[in-house]
């Protein structure tokens, strides 16, 4: 599905990804842990081309993106993401932002849309705020919306930065129950997140970074059980 | 009082009618204008240095003279060049508009700045293309948070009009001063005059603010 070969990344002289490899197979869940600055961002962001890449390879689908001469747009559309500050757009409603992309980028009919946007409202259990605009939602209420929103595009694969950070703790619940169910149902996804028992539960892979490299990678249960590296080790000390 | 009151009446005609006729000279201007600063205001972000450095001659030769200079050279300058002979009012609603646009452009260019680079990407994560997700997403955003400061710009725009008189423009400045000429009462002429531009600014700024009121009731604050 994913495969990630060598990937290097600089901002000026600051090296943030040194060297990165990574295989996704459909249907795997890979949860990304480790300590801030490590890299964890630029590299989601990299493989949805919101940054590219300095060197290394990167194949969706088994296809070699070239930045430079594929259409990123037509990649972004099976590639979906959700950010750590949902990003929806203000001035449109929640099924407006949701038919969004799905009526103007792959030209679906508008009606068909709305009815597909409406299934997917229902079953991230927003099915009563289609026609309410942002501002009026929880937290919680717009990251579903916003995971609504990006499913609406049928994407192959779903990456997810932080997307409890900015949440109450309360509200964290109902966000990964949704993406719980998502990955039950068989969706592609790499997740960045903060929440161990997300990892054990519900990752088929936990990798470690550090220092822009992906040190460790394993089974939950092998990372959380039994990490064989010193870092790895040390940081889950400190998360636990 | 009474004089004044005998004024306003006789004068009332001449100036509703160029009271009119400056409410034609903004709102053309002004139009024209928003598009001219809608052009600039890209040139401005574009990320070809070329369009940066014509929108920043532009801007800076705007800012930098008079604008009564600016009305003459569009009126009586490109004229005495043979480039094109205008009448007054076109020539009025060019220079007006050339004008404005570039304090619009500048308005435009710092309300699509100020939208949180989030939705760009998160359009373009979408699928979107930057020109697609810039006129769907950005733009009406922007849109909307430039209201204030297009308002000033209006109201500003409504008083500048009064240059165009210069150049013959039948504006309400203009029928003050032949007015006064005729009847010898500059105080009363001339402060009824006001009069007539308060107002305007009165009811354009009681629209404007409903029309913030309507939006910010769809789109309340930054929430995202
Ligand atoms: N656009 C950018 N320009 C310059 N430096 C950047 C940019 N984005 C990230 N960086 C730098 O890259 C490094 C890694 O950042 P990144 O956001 O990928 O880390 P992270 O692992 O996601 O951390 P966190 O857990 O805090 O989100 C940091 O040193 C950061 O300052
Ligand atoms: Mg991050």
């Amino acid at each position: 599905m994913i495969r990630v070969k060598n990937l290097h990344k600089s901002f000026g002289s600051n090296e943030v990804l040194k060297g990165i490899d990574l295989e996704v197979h459909e249907s795997d869940v890979v949860v990304l842990i480790g300590a801030s600055g490590s890299g964890k961002s630029t590299f989601l962001r990299c493989l949805n081309f919101l940054e590219i890449e300095d060197e290394g390879e990167i194949y969706i689908e088994d296809q070699l993106i070239q930045p430079k001469s594929t259409p990123l747009n037509k990649v972004r559309e099976k590639v979906g993401m959700v950010f750590q500050h949902f990003h929806l757009f203000p001035h449109k409603t929640v099924l407006e932002n949701i038919i969004e992309a799905p009526v103007k980028v792959k030209k679906i009919p508008k009606k068909q849309a709305e009815t597909e946007a409406l299934a997917l409202l229902k079953k991230v259990g927003l099915a009563e705020k289609a026609n309410v605009y942002p501002y009026s939602l929880s937290g919680g209420q717009k990251q579903r919306a916003a995971i609504a929103r990006s499913l609406a595009m049928h994407p192959k694969v779903m990456l997810f930065d932080e997307p409890t950070s900015a949440l109450d703790p309360e509200l964290v619940g109902e966000v990964l129950t949704v993406m719980k169910t998502l990955a039950q149902e068989g969706m592609t996804m790499i997740v960045v997140t903060h929440e161990m028992s997300f990892a054990r539960e519900v990752a088929d892979w936990v990798a470690f970074m550090d220092q822009g490299k992906i040190i460790e990678i394993g089974p939950p249960q092998q990372i959380f059980e039994d990490p064989q590296e010193a870092r790895t080790k040390e940081f889950l000390s400190r998360v636990r | 009082m009474d004089v004044l009151l005998e004024i306003f009446q006789t004068t009332f005609v001449g100036f509703s009618k160029a009271a009119w006729q400056t409410i034609q000279l903004t709102f053309w201007s002004l139009l024209l204008g928003i598009g001219i600063g809608i052009i600039f205001a890209f040139f401005k972000i574009s990320k070809y240095k070329v369009l940066h450095i014509i929108a920043d001659i532009y801007i800076t030769f705007i800012r930098g003279t008079p604008l009564i200079v600016q009305i003459f050279i569009i009126y009586f300058g490109l004229a005495q060049m043979n480039i094109v002979t205008l009448e007054d009012f076109t020539a009025g609603v060019l220079a007006l508009a050339i004008h404005a646009g570039a304090y619009i452009a500048e308005i435009f260019r710092g309300s699509i700045q100020s939208i949180d680079k989030g939705q760009m990407e998160a359009a373009q994560s979408l699928g979107m293309t930057y020109p697609l997700a810039m006129r769907r997403i950005i733009l009406p955003q922007a849109f909307r948070r430039s209201i204030p400061a297009l308002g000033n710009q209006f109201i500003i725009g409504l008083k500048d009009s009064s240059l165009v008189a210069f150049i013959g423009g039948k504006e309400l400045w203009a029928t003050a001063m032949t007015t006064a000429a005729d009847n010898f009462r500059q105080f009363e002429t001339f402060f009824i005059n006001g009069l007539y531009y308060l107002v305007l600014v009165i009811i354009f700024t009681y629209l404007l603010k409903i029309l913030e009121k309507k939006l910010d009731v769809e789109q309340r604050g930054e929430a995202t």
